[in-house]
């Protein structure tokens, strides 16, 4: 009988190490694969070619760098738009809305989550577009900014959950200390309570920082897809190309083994490494909770 | 995804499930290899046709249309690119090769080298329209003008006789033929040896409706499509092909009289002049089969 539990138990743990260790497996494999697809760019564009400011497949012209400057651009300015944004928001559920408040925001804003990207694209370019158009005055409404405006939406519940996860793990004692200093509501809240939870929120700035630099249906229907360099400051305020939107765009008519098509895999290996540090720096806040115990 | 392709895709789906009848219906011995030339005589026969993705719909169309009218004939229809079909007619895998190009001078001689004679058939036509706001006052452009205006020259719709606006330019994405077409004959004005390209701050649109969405909100805006691809809430500009010439609008009569400078024709290629089914169906093509290719946003040949 006791022999029976054990090997059960022993075939279960093996089972879950299994799928555990094979979803680091599938990773490993997607960047092999991603690696093998990508690799002969190096012998069939000359450097100073992929990393050009002119993206030009057709004509042999594969600079990255526009595109490269292009995700860069609406993913920090998404990630500027969202964070006070999201802070607040996260604030207000966690320290000032009632319980029954609380009850209703939390589900809502992860219902946030669930629109998929191309309703939301769609809205940005039927509403959206026109909206930032007629009131900055700008010549197209299809912007690198109009894009960040979807994806800081977007990425805004990623932020506000963890955000608010931080805010909780802060423990009651730090705000009795705060109050029973004298300290107001507000005082208590700025002063004391979003500080220690200071590293839970720079996970949610990166985890929404990834959320949004991967996005791509959303940004391939509204920022435009020009691949001009961003050189002045209003860039912004003016179309752009991401990684995400040329790789959407041109995979699926390029042929297949061709130098176009081994460079949008190497776009998708430049892609995958950006995503892989903003996921790293945002490891060490994570593993310092797990550390604490979730109190800090 | 964009519209324009996901009706390409099933389109294609079409194709392949047009296959698929080939297989549980008309299963013989001679499947999968395609039809060669000496299965002409026999009654129930396949028909390969490959090429073009712009020609994709129209060719299914046509396709069902014919077997819909005869039933002992089966006829099934990919997509995959102009070069893709004319390749599989010099190996002799299709028998009629779809291409919104002319055959170039290497492909006819590896045809010939294969121990085939290209013949040509012009099937179609297909203009493309320089479309613009309903509001902009500008009616028409000449070919140098719409040269200046991609590659960034001018900028400002003023420089036109317009308002004092900017000029947004609008495009197709670099893998459509259209785009292709648009860069070699309108910005390069057909020189071979120019180097022009887009200006980097044209935006790409991922489909037709992309184009006509930014067109139908944007005064700024100027773009270009396939004719069938232009819906009436947008303005076509005319387009004159030296600052001697008149503005002509694109349609089915300035197309065929040959006044509209930005068209194209459509081919369809056999290997060797066609005999039997094969010859039969591209004289429906060109006959009665014209009659369906308004609908689908083409210029028929008469």
């Amino acid at each position: 009988m006791s022999q029976r539990t054990h090997w059960s138990e022993f075939f279960i743990s093996a089972v879950i190490r299994v799928i555990g260790f094979s979803t680091i497996g599938f990773v490993g494999l997607i960047f092999f694969f991603l690696l093998q697809q990508g690799a002969p760019v190096l012998g069939e564009v000359p450097l100073n070619n992929f990393f050009g400011a002119q993206w030009y497949p057709t004509y042999n012209l594969y600079g990255i760098l526009p595109l490269l400057l292009g995700s860069m651009m609406v993913t920090l300015a998404a990630i500027v738009l969202a964070l006070p944004l999201g802070v607040a928001t996260a604030v207000f559920v966690r320290e000032i809305a009632p319980g029954w408040a609380r009850e209703i925001l939390k589900p809502l804003i992860e219902v946030l989550a669930g629109i998929p990207s191309v309703v939301l694209g769609f809205f940005g370019m039927t509403l959206l577009a026109p909206f930032v158009r007629e009131t900055l005055h700008v010549p197209t409404g299809l912007t690198a900014f109009t894009g960040a405006l979807l994806l800081a939406y977007m990425a805004l519940p990623t932020i506000v959950s963890v955000a608010e996860d931080a805010l909780d793990a802060v423990p009651k004692s730090y705000r009795d200390a705060a109050l029973a200093m004298g300290a107001t509501q507000w005082q208590t809240i700025w002063r004391v309570v979003v500080p220690a939870a200071r590293s839970g929120i720079l996970t949610a700035i990166m985890l929404g920082m990834g959320r949004a630099i991967g996005e791509t249906m959303a940004v391939l229907m509204v920022t435009g897809n020009a691949a001009r360099m961003p050189t002045t400051l209003n860039s912004l305020f003016l179309p752009a190309r991401t990684m995400t939107a040329t790789i959407a765009a041109e995979m699926g008519e390029v042929a297949q083994g061709s130098t176009h098509y081994h460079v949008l895999f190497a776009i998708g290996i430049l892609l995958f490494v950006l995503t892989f540090f903003i996921n790293l720096a945002a490891a060490p806040a994570i593993f310092e909770k797990r550390r604490r115990g979730g109190l800090r | 995804m964009s519209k324009h392709r996901l009706e390409g895709c099933t389109l294609r789906g079409l194709g392949v499930l047009l296959l698929l009848a080939n297989v549980l219906l008309g299963c013989r011995a001679n499947f999968p290899a395609p039809s060669s030339l000496a299965t002409d005589s026999q009654k129930s026969q396949t028909i390969e046709n490959k090429g073009s993705d712009t020609m994709v719909n129209l060719a299914l169309a046509w396709a069902e249309a014919y077997m819909k009218l005869h039933p002992d004939v089966r006829l099934s229809v990919t997509g995959g690119g102009s070069g893709t079909g004319i390749a599989a007619m010099i190996n002799g895998t299709v028998d009629i090769a779809n291409a919104s190009r002319e055959m170039k001078p290497e492909e006819i001689d590896a045809a010939k080298k294969n121990g085939h004679a290209p013949t040509e058939f012009i099937v179609a036509r297909d203009a493309i329209a320089v479309v613009a706001h309903p509001s902009n006052p500008v009616n028409g452009l000449t070919l140098q003008q719409l040269s200046d205006i991609y590659t960034g020259k001018i900028t400002n719709w003023r420089e036109l006789g317009g308002a004092d606006r900017p000029i947004v330019l609008l495009s197709r994405e670099s893998n459509s033929g259209t785009y292709v077409y648009f860069l070699e004959n309108v910005i390069r004005l057909g020189d071979s040896q120019s180097q022009l390209l887009f200006s980097p701050e044209t935006l790409l649109m991922p489909s037709s409706e992309g184009i006509s969405t930014e067109i139908r909100q944007n005064p700024n805006a100027i773009g270009y499509d396939g004719l069938g691809y232009v819906t009436p809430d947008q303005k076509m500009l005319g387009v004159a092909r030296d600052s001697h010439s008149e503005f002509v609008l694109p349609s089915v009569d300035t197309v065929n009289a040959g006044t509209y400078p930005i068209a194209r024709p459509l081919y369809m290629y056999t290997a060797r002049e066609p005999t039997g089914q094969v010859k039969a169906y591209l004289d429906w093509v060109m006959g009665e089969g014209q009659a369906l290719i308004p609908e689908l946003g083409f210029v028929p040949l008469h």
